[in-house]
């Protein structure tokens, strides 16, 4: 049951996104997400999803991994459509009267639902490459990186970067004790799987409180083994792989903003 | 190496209902000296104080009176913490508690990239440890996916990232399955003999401790035998008064002995028993 939990469902791979720098891909999945608020004409809307299309080919990752990423936005997406298509004013092209209300389709409505369905689609598809191409460590690395500038600030950049890779670290370890304390807990009677909610949900406390226990228990242990390791905070830090930004970065990001650059342009016909 | 001089160590404890302050004392003036690669086993049961003295060795605890010093430094001295801690290295019990990082080649990294070594000299560092501890075909697994003996070999590396000349292994075994407790026991030994890494083993298994070259007996936080194994182990009697076993063939050679066969009494391995009763059925036939 919580085995399959993983944060990011990152594909391994060779390709040209798996290989970039991960600062660029984070900044460029937000330039991504900007455009897509930005865009208003058909045509351009055509030619980004298009530019999606090519940079999935360009992953080389199964269209069924993205298919699998939509499927629990679903409902959010369908629900989000639906409203726009029947609570958008206009000029109405049918109507209904149920009880004392008139609830009509309009022509904006219809226009509206289409665009939030669309952007919906590219919005996930389009974060999902960020997430499929690039492992959790590599993300955190790349956060840290980014956030690295606002230390001035006192953002603790590298502070929060190393609770996220601690966090993952500790995700298997933590649901295969909650697998065991579940056995543990169902072989003493604790009901997991009731149909009532409420039974369920007080079914969970027995199943938390040890969970919670032994993970104050283990963060106080890994910070005495990071202690004995001389960790003392990002400063003076090196790291292992260094993370230089080549020239196929270079390339890649230039490339991404001269197409964002023409969908643009295409919009504003 | 590492030298306590007339250490004693005792906990605060404050009632925080009448504001008594009791004082829980764990170590009372220990005296010690362990040299430069040396394997010492430091044995007692549960609450002997044999972990807060390795936490001591490592400036994890301080003394609450008397000295410790990691070659030559003072471990009361801050100014002495990182160069203590990287000098003599720690592996602690649970396996799952002591690994930071989500890939076994970033676990073995994480201590150097705190002392602010180099990349390419970090680089070198990891492959090579992670060779000595023969991990180095999973450098990009997740730890969670090895098993209990490889994540302990995997924390043994990266202790030994930062090159320290001693290492304190805080009973590595305890929660390992016997294969993984051989692993471990292997990779400890290779690190002792080829590489003559100082060695301390906090243990409560006795056929772990019979493998040092010295054995060192705390019971109820003072030091009760200090002696090479055989030594320590021949008094089979003593051990049971302190609440500890002896090997199973120490304790069979006593047994034997006990029944007037002429044994001696300090076996330790299998091989020597064999031995020593081939022996002994020879001189019977005649």
């Amino acid at each position: 049951m919580f085995k399959d939990i993983i944060i990011g469902q990152y594909v391994p791979g060779k390709s040209v996104l798996h290989r970039l720098d991960p600062k660029i891909k984070i900044i460029l999945t937000l330039a991504y997400i900007i455009m897509l608020f930005m865009l208003k004409s058909p045509l351009a809307y055509a030619a980004f999803a298009a530019a999606t299309a090519a940079l999935i080919a360009l992953s080389c990752i199964n269209l069924r991994f993205f298919l699998k990423g939509l499927r629990p936005m679903l409902f959010i997406i369908v629900f989000t459509a639906v409203i726009n298509l029947f609570f958008t004013p206009g000029e109405a092209l049918a109507s209904a009267h149920v009880f004392r209300w008139t609830i009509s389709v309009t022509k904006e409505g219809v226009r509206m639902a289409a665009v939030m369905f669309y952007r919906l689609v590219l919005l996930v598809t389009g974060t999902s490459l960020l997430t499929l191409t690039t492992s959790p460590l590599m993300l955190t690395d790349g956060i840290e990186k980014l956030l690295s500038p606002l230390t001035i600030v006192r953002v603790p950049a590298h502070e929060i970067a190393m609770m996220m890779t601690i966090a993952i670290r500790f995700i298997p370890t933590l649901a295969e004790e909650t697998d065991k304390i579940q056995k543990a807990q169902t072989a003493r009677g604790a009901d997991f799987s009731s149909k009532n909610l409420i039974k369920r949900i007080k079914a969970m406390i027995p199943l938390l409180v040890p969970l919670f226990v032994s993970a104050f228990r283990r963060a106080d242990e890994l910070a005495t083994a990071m202690d004995a390791r001389c960790y003392n905070g990002g400063s003076r830090r090196t790291r292992l792989h260094e993370s230089h930004i080549g020239k196929a970065d270079i390339l890649y990001a230039s490339v991404y903003i001269a197409v964002c650059i023409s969908v643009l342009a295409l919009n504003a016909v | 190496m590492l030298e306590t001089k007339n250490l004693y160590f005792r906990y605060r404890d404050e009632d925080l209902e009448t504001g008594e302050v009791e004082y829980d004392e764990i170590l009372h003036g220990i005296n010690l000296n362990i040299k430069k690669g040396s394997f010492t086993a430091v044995l007692g049961h549960n609450g002997s104080g044999k972990s807060t003295l390795a936490k001591h060795f490592n400036a994890i605890l301080l003394p609450s009176g008397g000295k410790v010093y990691v070659k030559g430094m003072d471990t009361a001295d801050e100014r002495n913490l990182f160069g203590i801690r990287s000098t003599a290295g720690m592996v602690f019990q649970n396996p799952d508690n002591q690994l930071v990082a989500a890939i076994v080649e970033d676990e073995a990294a994480f201590a150097p990239e705190n002392l602010g070594v180099e990349p390419k000299e970090i680089r070198r560092r990891v492959d090579e440890c992670l060779g000595i501890v023969g991990m180095t075909e999973f450098a990009h697994s997740e730890p969670s996916k090895l098993s209990g003996g490889q994540k302990q070999r995997v924390a043994i590396a990266s202790v030994l990232t930062m090159e320290p000349e001693c290492i304190i292994l805080d009973e590595p075994t305890a929660m390992l399955d016997p294969k993984g407790r051989e692993e471990v026991m292997r990779t400890i030994q290779k690190l002792n003999r080829e590489k003559g890494m100082t060695v301390v083993l906090i243990t409560h298994y006795m056929d772990e401790a019979a493998s040092a070259d010295r054995v060192i007996v705390i019971d109820n936080g003072s030091i009760v035998l200090d002696d090479v194994p055989k030594k320590v182990f021949a008094q089979v009697d003593r051990l049971r008064e302190l609440g500890l076993d002896t090997p199973q063939v120490t304790e069979l050679a006593h047994m034997l002995r006990h029944d007037g066969f002429d044994l001696p009494g300090d076996i330790l391995s299998v091989d020597e028993a064999a031995e020593k009763l081939m022996e002994l059925f020879g001189k019977m036939r005649k």
